[in-house]
């Protein structure tokens, strides 16, 4: 009963079920147990980890190197499995 | 300001055309049934001759009728479908999702039995299985009407504090195919009286107040999965906009008697103001009923009627006002309600006197299953049906069948 | 005109899905629609029957979508787009109407294999008839994902689902995948495709092209499932890949120009077509899913898999005769 009281109330959320949060409010990296490590020196920067991952949690920086997004990766591996140079190692979380 | 109308002859569901011709919706999506295909027939020459600017989706099920007006409402479009009976019956997944998507489509149902056996002809049933569905329901008493209402039922939908899809009803072919003589109105006029859709704001996911359309520019997510923690809550905002229909469709029916002549509220009263007993039911049955109250009333018989107008939202209190100092009120179902305390409607009206100290007796018939015909002489069963209750005080059988052989 | 698209230049276009969506870790759908909405061209606005996806991305008070988006039900997205569009199109006709400011909207349909083969067929072929210009994208992940892996026409045969048990006396799902990129190819719409997200650049330039043509186009996109095929996760991108280097899932497009259906060849399987002893055994895709250890464990079951090879030969031979091939 608690939590329900805590939201807010039909009053003051959108009609017709309208969403009204970002889903980036919602972290979900704490799913994940390994989490990919970029060997920024066997990196080539051909950005398949970026084009492949399913949570678009490889960012890249300005200097066109990706970077895991920690906050949302889950973890799937596809990125270390996928890189051409084995420039991802998967560590435990 | 007298307007200047046009008197046509058309039937009910050319009446219904004709007015979606004077809105010219940007969308009509549907599919032919009985006795609903005029509607769709008519309103294909209009499309053909270039008298509307709408796009005709002829899609290839009622389903994919309304689930094509829910995407084009949703893109700020005015979308209108028409069916009937069955072809509301394969809708009945959208009706709840237009209604709580909050989407201010208009329906006109031609009312029809519902299979099976497969039957063509009118009664309630079609509509009565679609009464939860949270969908505003206006029932017509003729052809005139019919254009009426579906005038109005665009400034109903889309007013703000309501937001939720109307269903037009008419009686199937006593209505939609029988010629009667149809008042209209210039179409700038009716232009006019409907406006532009205008749009709510909301505030979307990125914390933005922004029109409710699918916009590019400001997106907003339709149809998202609500689970325990929200879903309620969208249910009392639909139960509310439902509370605030009620004063929205007098509002609208009396500015719409200002240009027409001819005003529109939630019930409609025929000679009620000194009746003693008083028959209460929907749609063209009510039409005929007036003469049988007429006749009744020259033998001296204290008799009148209530013709509900909006079954949905429902109009308890004025229900109330109108009827509670009669003796004896007799409910008019034109659908079962199988394994139920007699009709939907039946069931309605009595909740609603459950309040009351001084209350009518209520008695329920249920007549006209499949287009069985209910003639003067039938309603006459009926009124004295009512007034042997009203000599004896008593109802013997609450729940009665008109014009069913045994 | 068609601009040049390099990976580069799609790493560089924005996610219009955001982070947080709650697809499983490694699921192939997160990547289909981050590629196909950065194959878009400008104003989209989106449409997704019931499933996996839809679930995923909009769990109240969350949304994903940097886009429009609508979900209606399971079995109408191609009634809902073409309303969209209708909706478009009549408000340009009067330039009238919140949508007249657009040049364009590309509208695109989501859907899964439940909603595209089975429950949502009626709408679709219905829509398509109608010729509607937008773009039908259904990731195929071969069963009811959402509902817990339930065999649907999508579903290869002898694959192990909750309601096509590899029991003891029948091994998995009993009948072949309905050809259904063929079957809506049969309805001479302008495009037609199948792609596989290992081959990313051919799948964003197939989405490109779906929304270039004017009228309806289809994209038909493997969607491998790690729940549902029972895979590590990391395996997706390698099996969507098996499925493309055994021709298990051939890559072809298929035209509709001067009333003929012009199938071709691409690059993937063109290079198989060009060299056939390319082509790797099914067995090799089917010993990584656990929805088919069935066919290996205890026993292995070589006339089912040698079945499963001629299924595979028989729809590869027919691929290369509508592409002239043979």
């Amino acid at each position: 009963m608690s939590l329900e009281e805590k939201l807010p109330g039909w009053k003051e959320i959108p009609i017709g079920g309208i969403p009204f949060k970002p889903s980036t409010e919602y972290k979900t990296g704490d799913w994940k147990v390994f989490k990919p490590v970029i060997n920024y020196e066997k990196c080539t920067k051909c950005l398949f980890c970026h084009i492949y991952c399913p949570d678009g949690a490889i960012k890249i920086k300005e200097d066109g190197y990706p970077e895991p997004d920690y906050d949302f990766c889950k973890g799937c591996g596809i990125c270390a499995e996928e890189c051409p140079v084995k420039a991802i190692e998967m560590v435990k979380d | 300001m007298e307007i200047k109308q046009i008197l046509m002859g058309l039937n009910g569901d050319e009446a219904v055309a004709y007015a979606i011709k004077q809105v010219d919706p940007d969308v009509v999506a549907a599919y032919p049934i009985t006795p609903q295909t005029i509607i769709v027939e008519r309103f294909s020459e209009y499309v053909a001759d270039g008298e509307v600017h709408t796009e005709f989706i002829s899609v290839e099920s009622e389903h994919s009728a309304l689930s094509a007006c829910v995407g084009a409402a949703a893109a700020g479009a005015r979308a209108f479908t028409a069916t009937a009976a069955n072809g509301l019956a394969l809708m009945w997944e959208i009706l709840y999702i237009a209604a709580s998507c909050r989407l201010p489509i208009v329906m006109a149902i031609v009312n029809r039995a519902l299979s099976g056996p497969i039957n063509i002809h009118c009664d309630h049933s079609d509509a009565m299985g679609a009464r939860d569905s949270g969908w505003i329901q206006i029932f017509c008493e003729n052809s005139q009407e019919a254009y009426d209402s579906t005038i109005q039922a665009w400034r109903i939908a889309e007013h703000p504090d309501v937001q939720l899809p109307v269903m037009v009803c008419l009686d199937g072919f006593v209505l939609s195919h029988t010629l009667e003589n149809v008042m209209t109105l210039p179409d700038e006029v009716v232009k006019k009286f409907i406006g532009e859709r205008k749009f709510v704001t909301i505030k979307n996911h990125f914390g933005k107040e922004v029109p409710f359309i699918l916009d590019p520019e400001n997106p907003i997510t339709i149809g998202p999965l609500d689970l325990y923690d929200f879903y309620f809550e969208h249910k009392m905002q639909q139960i509310h906009a439902m509370e605030n229909a009620p004063r929205v469709i007098e509002e609208v029916g009396k500015e719409y008697g200002k240009i027409s002549g001819r005003t529109y509220g939630l019930v409609h009263p025929y000679k009620l103001e000194d009746a003693e007993i008083a028959i209460i039911g929907l749609g063209s049955t009510m039409g005929t009923a007036k003469i049988v109250v007429d006749r009744l009333r020259e033998k001296g018989v204290k008799a009148g009627l209530l013709r509900i107008r909006s079954f949905r939202p429902f109009p308890a209190q004025q229900i109330i006002e109108h009827l509670k100092d009669k003796k004896v009120i007799g409910v008019l179902d034109r659908a079962a309600s199988f394994g139920a305390y007699g009709g939907p409607l039946f069931n309605e009206v009595r909740n609603a006197f459950y309040d009351q100290d001084i209350k009518p007796l209520i008695s329920n018939y249920i007549y006209g299953l499949g287009g069985r015909d209910m003639p003067p002489q039938r309603l006459m069963i009926i009124f004295e049906d009512l007034q042997k209750i009203m000599e004896t005080k008593r109802i013997e059988k609450t729940v009665k069948y008109i014009g069913v052989r045994e | 005109m068609a601009e040049k698209l390099t990976l580069k230049d799609i790493a560089k276009k924005p996610d219009l899905l955001m982070s947080g969506h709650r697809l499983c870790a490694g699921c192939a759908a997160g990547t289909i629609v981050r590629l196909a909405l950065k194959a878009t061209r400008g104003p989209v606005i989106l449409a997704n029957a019931t499933g996996c996806l839809e679930v995923a991305t909009t769990i109240f008070p969350y949304s994903s979508w940097k886009v429009p988006w609508i979900h209606n039900a399971f079995e109408n997205v191609a009634a809902t787009a073409s309303g969209i569009e209708a909706a478009f199109r009549a408000m340009k006709k009067v330039n009238k109407g919140p949508l007249a400011k657009y040049e364009h909207i590309d509208v695109i349909a989501f859907a899964g294999d439940g909603g595209t083969y089975d429950i949502g067929f009626q709408a679709l072929s219905g829509a398509l008839e109608r010729g509607h210009d937008f773009l039908y994208i259904l990731y195929d992940n071969e069963a009811y994902m959402n509902t817990g892996i339930q065999r649907s026409g999508g579903t290869p045969r002898f694959a192990w689902t909750t309601t096509s048990p590899a029991g003891k006396v029948i091994p998995g799902k009993r009948k072949w995948k309905k050809p259904i990129a063929r079957v809506v190819a049969e309805h001479e719409i302008p495009y037609v495709a199948t792609a596989s997200i290992a081959y990313p650049m051919d799948f964003v330039r197939k989405v490109r092209k779906g929304l270039e043509v004017e009228g309806p186009a289809f994209i038909h996109v493997l969607s491998p499932c790690t729940r549902g095929w029972r895979y590590p996760p990391e395996k997706t991108i390698k099996i969507a890949k098996l499925a493309v280097e055994t021709c298990f899932l051939p890559l072809w497009e298929a035209e509709f120009k001067d009333g003929e259906i012009v199938y071709t060849l691409s690059a993937p399987s063109e290079r198989i077509a060009r060299k056939p002893e390319l082509k790797k055994p099914i067995e090799e895709y089917l010993k990584l899913q656990g929805r088919f250890s069935h066919l290996f464990r205890p026993k292995k079951r070589d006339d089912l898999i040698s079945e499963i090879q001629q299924w595979v030969d028989y729809e590869w031979r027919l691929i290369l005769k509508r592409c002239g091939k043979l």
